[in-house]
């Protein structure tokens, strides 16, 4: 089907041995039996090394010898075998490998073998000092404790000593600063007790609070390095490559870190335009509503700009990468962008929150204590054990993992409800969101446009006009044909570029394109359009017979009339502001019943609109998907894209949703307002415990022992709670393995394919 | 309680030696795919031709 070679060099990389290396998003990988079909199937190709296919993450990595077999041969094979796959671009997986997950899972190694030893030791000694252990057994057990400790709490320590450093540099608090102090003075405190051989120490419960709270690090890490792994898989799939010109006139596909600005590149029709660019040859329309949201095609010729992200709908066009020049739509979104984020990483998260409340309270406390035991005359030392102890009772361990247990809950529970996250505090700021602003093409509407009133046609000419329209690639062209269910495309069509397609079926002549193509006079083609309002037109005339005129629009998503009755029922404020023409937004907006909407924006003014928003003190969701939203996304309160829109505006969202239907949103804003909930109860659970536990340390009753089983009891029921939330979840009960992102148009795909196979 | 002297570090010694399997196992890859993993036990494809009983699990 590609005419071009793809540039193979630019996606293998070579590894020492001299074996080629490529890393594959594989897309319908459902099951076990796909993962041993896959191995197997590669396994038997020649000069196939090592065939690994990932179940979690649905990649695979394939080794090679480079005499015997291709990187083209491999794809083949899969293709063969019923998967598409597309390698990743070398350069966006290089910190594939999760040095910073490793380095967790290690440290949380080190501090779970350091505390359990030391429990072992801790145990004789508190049993011991009760049936009367001798002292010299005790210091022996002390110091191989400290042994034990004193290293592991260095290298278990290490993650969170960097991001105390990091706040306290920033002139912030966060809740690493009063966990680097308890733990640290947690171990001087013991030490010194070891060297007085005293009855107690502390050991272990500095070594047990950096592994419970690593617990939670680590969770933390894992959710968001599984749904980062998603995203990425989606835009491999997307295939987001571009076909360069070279010198000497030959074609070839790149990965697009591979395009330097002033390059030829090569769009065909159907294609999307994979880098912003002025047109060097050709004459084409394009589809801007992934861009501007405008639904209707632009014509463009030499000279004019075209945008990245945009379709090209009807015939070849070269182009040459422009640079940001400071004056395009794209350097305005960009700029926008940036100035949105700055404006975004003001949000303080809840923990943090807290934290900045909680740290200067507990070590006030500590110091008093210390201050009231030394002046009732107890003298210095046993004053600082004292006050040391109100340190580590109070010492963040439920509080550390309040937030991160229930964050890891729902984003496995938004993940299979097809939605994937970027950042943890996504689902705080979800949970405080009472407007819901949309975007409408591509948004509430499918990304692709479909034939209206499909049904009213006679079925043989739907038919015929759909296998006809399989020839086109130009974008009504398509909607037709999926439409009409093609799938056994005619022969020998002739094209006239930017009119139509016409070929000869039984004698007859069928002709398929602009109206004027097909013969229909104005005035008929005037009050088509009056009756279907925002729609593009596409004719069909089958030899002598009238034309039948196709309405090509916009639909809404399946479900998303109930979807939007169902956030109104839930008291949320609805808005719809759309970069497309007023009518077919007005029309959108009477369907759905949304009063408040907005026509013809530019990005900048969906940016006010939401200041406006924000200044009445309302907390928007943005959902959107063009580039015009990109900015817009960025500066909402929290923004939500779906899986189909720009890369651009993929990225300034917080979360981006799968599939065809609206519900995932309201489905999110559920989750999220459930999670709110739990992490609220679980802080003030941890708040409350230590309102109970201080009182009793700073009375010095407690003891190593105590400090022990409350800091694990507290833990485990803020972890209980976390995973109350999957109680009741219809999701959770169901199958565990993930969802299968469908990238683009599952739909599209299998009508591409079909005749393909047929063919075959 | 001699004894202990050399008992404690024997225990630590063997615990010691737990960790640093498992930290070999993470250095080895074998957390990169959980999922997969309880799979691939199934597959028989070690075995000879003659003794495999079902070549396509699932």
């Amino acid at each position: 089907m590609t005419v071009h070679e793809r540039d193979w060099d630019a996606f293998v990389t070579l590894k020492d041995d001299g074996k080629a290396h490529m890393d594959l998003a594989v897309e319908g990988v459902t099951c076990a039996a796909c993962m041993v079909e896959i191995e197997q199937g590669l396994g038997l190709e020649p000069g196939v090394e090592r065939a690994r296919l990932n179940l979690t993450s649905h990649r695979l990595a394939v080794e090679w010898c480079q005499e015997t077999t291709s990187a083209e041969r491999i794809i083949e094979v899969l293709t063969q075998l019923g998967y598409r796959a597309h390698p990743f671009d070398p350069a966006d997986v290089r910190e594939r490998s999760d040095a910073a997950g490793r380095e967790l899972l290690r440290a949380l190694a080190v501090s779970g073998f350091a505390m359990m030893n030391i429990m072992l030791l801790s145990v004789s000694v508190w049993s011991g000092n009760v049936s009367g252990i001798d002292a010299e057994t005790r210091d022996f057990f002390h110091w191989v404790s400290a042994l034990i400790a004193l290293p592991a709490a260095v290298y278990a320590g290490r993650p969170f000593l960097r991001s105390a450093f990091a706040a306290l540099r920033a002139g912030r608090l966060n809740m690493d600063v009063p966990i680097v102090i308890g733990v640290t003075l947690a171990l001087f405190l013991s030490v010194m007790q070891t060297v007085q051989s005293a009855h107690h120490a502390y050991f272990e419960s500095a070594v047990m609070l950096l592994f419970f709270l690593l617990i939670g690090r680590y969770l933390d890490h894992m959710m968001r390095r599984r749904t980062r792994a998603f995203a990425e898989n989606i835009a491999a799939l997307k295939a987001e490559t571009a076909v360069i010109q070279r010198p000497d006139g030959s074609l070839r596909e790149v990965p697009l870190s591979r395009v330097e600005p002033g390059a030829l590149i090569h769009v065909r029709a159907g294609e999307r335009v994979p880098l912003d660019g002025r047109v060097v040859a050709g004459h084409s329309e394009i589809d801007q509503s992934l861009v501007t949201g405008e639904t209707a095609l632009a014509g463009v010729g030499p000279g004019d700009a075209v945008y990245a992200g945009t379709t090209n709908a009807s015939a070849s066009l070269t182009v040459q990468v422009t640079v940001a020049s400071g004056a395009t739509l794209l350097d305005e979104v960009t700029r926008l962008l940036e100035t949105a984020a700055q404006a975004r990483s003001r949000y303080v998260q809840l923990a943090d929150r807290v934290a900045k409340h909680y740290s200067p309270v507990v070590h006030l406390a500590a110091l008093l204590t210390f201050a009231g035991w030394y002046l009732a005359g107890s003298g210095w030392q046993p004053a600082l054990v004292i006050s040391i102890s109100v340190l580590i009772i109070t010492c963040p361990c439920a509080l550390g993992l309040a937030v991160p247990a229930v964050q890891v809950v729902t984003s496995g529970l938004l993940f299979r409800a097809g939605v994937l996250l970027h950042s943890g505090d996504a689902i705080e700021r979800l949970a405080e969101a009472d407007t819901i602003v949309f975007d409408k093409t591509g948004t509430l509407t499918l990304p692709l446009p479909e034939v209206a009133g499909a049904s009213d046609i006679a079925p043989d000419t739907l038919h015929l006009a759909g296998r006809l329209a399989l020839a086109s690639r130009h974008p009504l062209a398509t909607a037709l044909a999926r439409a009409a269910d093609a799938a056994v495309p005619l022969d020998e069509v002739r094209e006239t570029p930017g009119e139509g397609i016409a070929a000869l079926f039984e004698g007859r002549e069928l002709r398929l394109g602009s109206a004027r193509f097909c013969g229909m006079d104005e005035a008929e083609v005037a009050a088509f359009a009056a009756r279907h309002p925002g729609s593009s037109l596409i004719a069909f005339r089958d030899g002598d017979a009238p034309a039948v005129p196709f309405a090509v629009g916009q639909r809404l998503r399946p479900d998303a009339v109930e979807t939007v009755a169902r956030l109104r029922r839930d008291g949320y404020r609805l808005a719809i502001l759309s970069g497309d023409r007023t009518a077919p937004v007005e029309q959108v907006a009477r369907d759905l019943g949304i009063d408040d909407w907005s026509a013809e924006l530019t990005p900048t003014a969906k940016i006010a609109r939401l200041e406006h928003l924000a200044g009445e003190g309302r907390k928007v969701l943005m959902a959107g998907d063009g580039l015009n939203d990109a900015p817009a996304l960025a500066a909402a309160h929290v923004s939500i894209s779906p899986v189909t829109a720009v890369h651009v505006a993929q990225a300034a969202a917080d979360a981006v949703f799968l599939g065809d239907k609206l519900a995932p949103v309201a489905d999110a804003l559920g989750h999220a307002r459930r999670a709110h909930r739990a992490m609220v109860q679980n802080l003030r659970f941890s708040v409350l415990y230590n309102f109970v536990a201080v009182p009793f340390a700073v009375a010095g009753f407690v003891t190593p022992l105590w400090a022990a089983l409350a800091m694990s009891s507290s833990s485990l029921v803020v972890t209980l709670n976390a995973l109350r939330l999957r109680l009741g979840d219809p999701h959770a009960a169901q199958a565990h393995s993930a969802p299968a992102p469908a990238p683009a148009s599952p739909k599209r795909d299998r009508g591409a394919a079909r005749p393909a196979v047929e063919a075959a | 309680m001699d004894v202990l002297i050399y008992l404690i570090p024997a225990a630590l010694a063997l615990g010691l030696l737990g960790l640093i399997g498992f930290l070999w196992s993470l250095k080895s890859g074998q957390y990169e795919d959980l999922e997969g993993a309880k799979y691939r036990i199934l597959q028989d494809d070690d075995l000879p031709e003659d003794e495999r009983k079902n070549d396509r699990p699932g």
